[in-house]
């Protein structure tokens, strides 16, 4: 029987190894699965490498666990937010390496890592500082550089529905990146604030099917990031 | 500098506004974030346009009522919107797949320098202490079909942003194709910045010596 329900964020990131890389759902605070990364933070995974949007804002959520020094390198799109103060420190003294990479090519690179394309070329970036040191090349009179596909050993997602063969539906533009890294991750882990059994969530609708996810866990009432950091916390 | 007596030009609103008239009924349209968000209020009377933000939503409506606002519900600025009817919501690839397989008609950027072919720097200013940052700048200047910016003429300090070549890190090439600032209308041609419009009170030699570039005047009308 397939049953891919855990019972806590806990269980379901137990396994994360030191040095792994990390695919974090999200953009802005919009997606970011909050209770499963401070159950990464609480099981102490360190040398991470970390593939989201951003860097994460006030001291919860991605920036705690940039904070906690368990991130050596961010890949990322924009990497400076309001109440993004973890990050630029830790950018700064070398501590946290950055991969910059615009924002479509991140997500076409996840896609692709997801499905079995290596690289792929694009026309982002051609000219600019970011395409500089990539493979160019002319096709049909145009230029492009070549970009790789990127996989992650573990991916953690915000989903608002799922079911427990790991079908999930998300929330408005919570979607972003969530469907593109449970495609992209070896283990792909939902956080969900309902799960059903099969057949309650209608199959035409289904967001990101369930063979790309292996864990999901609920999540009754996430936390929401700006009002953790209006309340003033600081995780753990 | 310039020694002649200050004119004034457009303000923001009536920058975004003056945008807004070029822009056709029906268009899909991405705004980026500053001046460009301002093109949302001056819709022209009997025109639809259906605005798209690249975090994943295409039928962006305003600014939610306080109180009415859902933290996943958000544009590219990471601020709180609401959805139109008719609106959708997809994933980051197929967002950008919009982008960069030209499925968006306009894209309105704001900018650093624009150079007079084309060349647009607005994510940078290379400084060395600086945390670098691109967002979807690059892929909505590689895929867009027209790419317009909206701009103040000048810097702060008075500077040119219309350059004969950037000099700031480039977000793509030979991509403007036409430019709104508070003192006028330039579309980027083969030949370099071709003046459409002074701003009312302005005239061309006042815009001329704040261009850093050759700013080739009105075509006489010889009928």
């Amino acid at each position: 029987m397939i049953n891919k329900q855990l019972a806590s964020a806990e269980e379901a990131v137990a396994d994360v190894f030191d040095g792994a890389t990390i695919m974090i759902s999200g953009f802005g605070e919009a997606g970011s699965p909050i209770e499963l990364i401070h159950a990464l933070i609480d099981h102490g995974a360190t040398n991470l490498t970390v593939v989201n949007n951003n860097t994460g804002s006030g001291e919860v959520g991605l920036a705690a666990l940039i904070k906690a020094k368990r991130v050596s390198k961010m890949i990322c799109s924009y990497p400076r937010t309001a109440n993004s103060t973890v990050f630029p420190k830790l950018y700064r003294s070398g501590e946290t390496k950055l991969e910059l990479v615009p924002q479509g090519t991140l997500a076409e690179r996840i896609r692709a890592g997801g499905s079995g394309i290596p690289a792929f070329y694009t026309p982002t970036s051609v000219g600019t500082p970011l395409g500089e040191d990539k493979e160019h090349r002319t096709i049909h009179g145009r230029e492009f550089v070549l970009e790789y596909g990127l996989t992650a050993d573990f991916s953690l997602i915000k989903g608002r529905i799922a079911d427990t063969h790991g079908n999930v539906l998300y929330n408005k533009t919570a979607r972003n990146f969530g469907p593109l890294m449970a495609m992209a991750g070896n283990v792909s882990i939902i956080q969900a604030e309902h799960i059903v059994s099969p057949g309650e969530i209608d199959p035409e609708v289904i967001i990101t099917p369930g063979i790309f996810v292996n864990r999901v866990v609920e999540i009754q009432k996430p936390a929401v990031e700006s009002e953790l950091i209006a309340a003033g916390v600081s995780y753990p | 500098m310039t020694n002649s007596t200050e004119q004034v030009g457009r303000t923001r609103d009536e920058m975004a506004m003056r945008l807004a008239q070029d822009i056709p009924d029906g268009s899909y349209v991405n705004l980026g974030i500053g001046i460009p968000e301002l093109v949302a209020k001056f819709v022209p009377e009997g025109r639809e346009f259906i605005y798209h933000t690249e975090n994943g939503l295409l039928g962006m409506g305003p600014s939610p009522e306080e109180g009415f606002g859902d933290p996943e519900l958000i544009n590219a600025g990471k601020r709180q919107v609401t959805a139109i009817p008719g609106a959708a919501y997809f994933h980051h690839a197929d967002s950008f797949a919009m982008i960069r397989g030209g499925h968006l008609d306009l894209c309105v950027l704001g900018a650093l320098q624009v150079s007079s072919d084309g060349n647009l720097a607005n994510w940078s200013t290379g400084a060395p202490d600086a945390i670098p940052a691109v967002g979807g700048a690059m892929d909505l200047v590689a895929g867009v079909k027209s790419i317009y910016v909206i701009t103040q003429h000048c810097t702060k300090n008075g500077e040119p942003k219309l350059v004969p070549s950037c000099t700031f890190p480039l977000t793509g090439c030979g991509i403007v194709n036409r430019i709104y600032t508070n003192l006028a209308v330039i579309e980027v041609t083969a030949e370099g910045f071709q003046l459409i419009e002074l701003s009312p009170g302005i005239d061309f030699d006042y815009v001329k010596e704040r261009t850093g570039a050759l700013l080739i005047p009105l075509k006489v009308n010889t009928k």
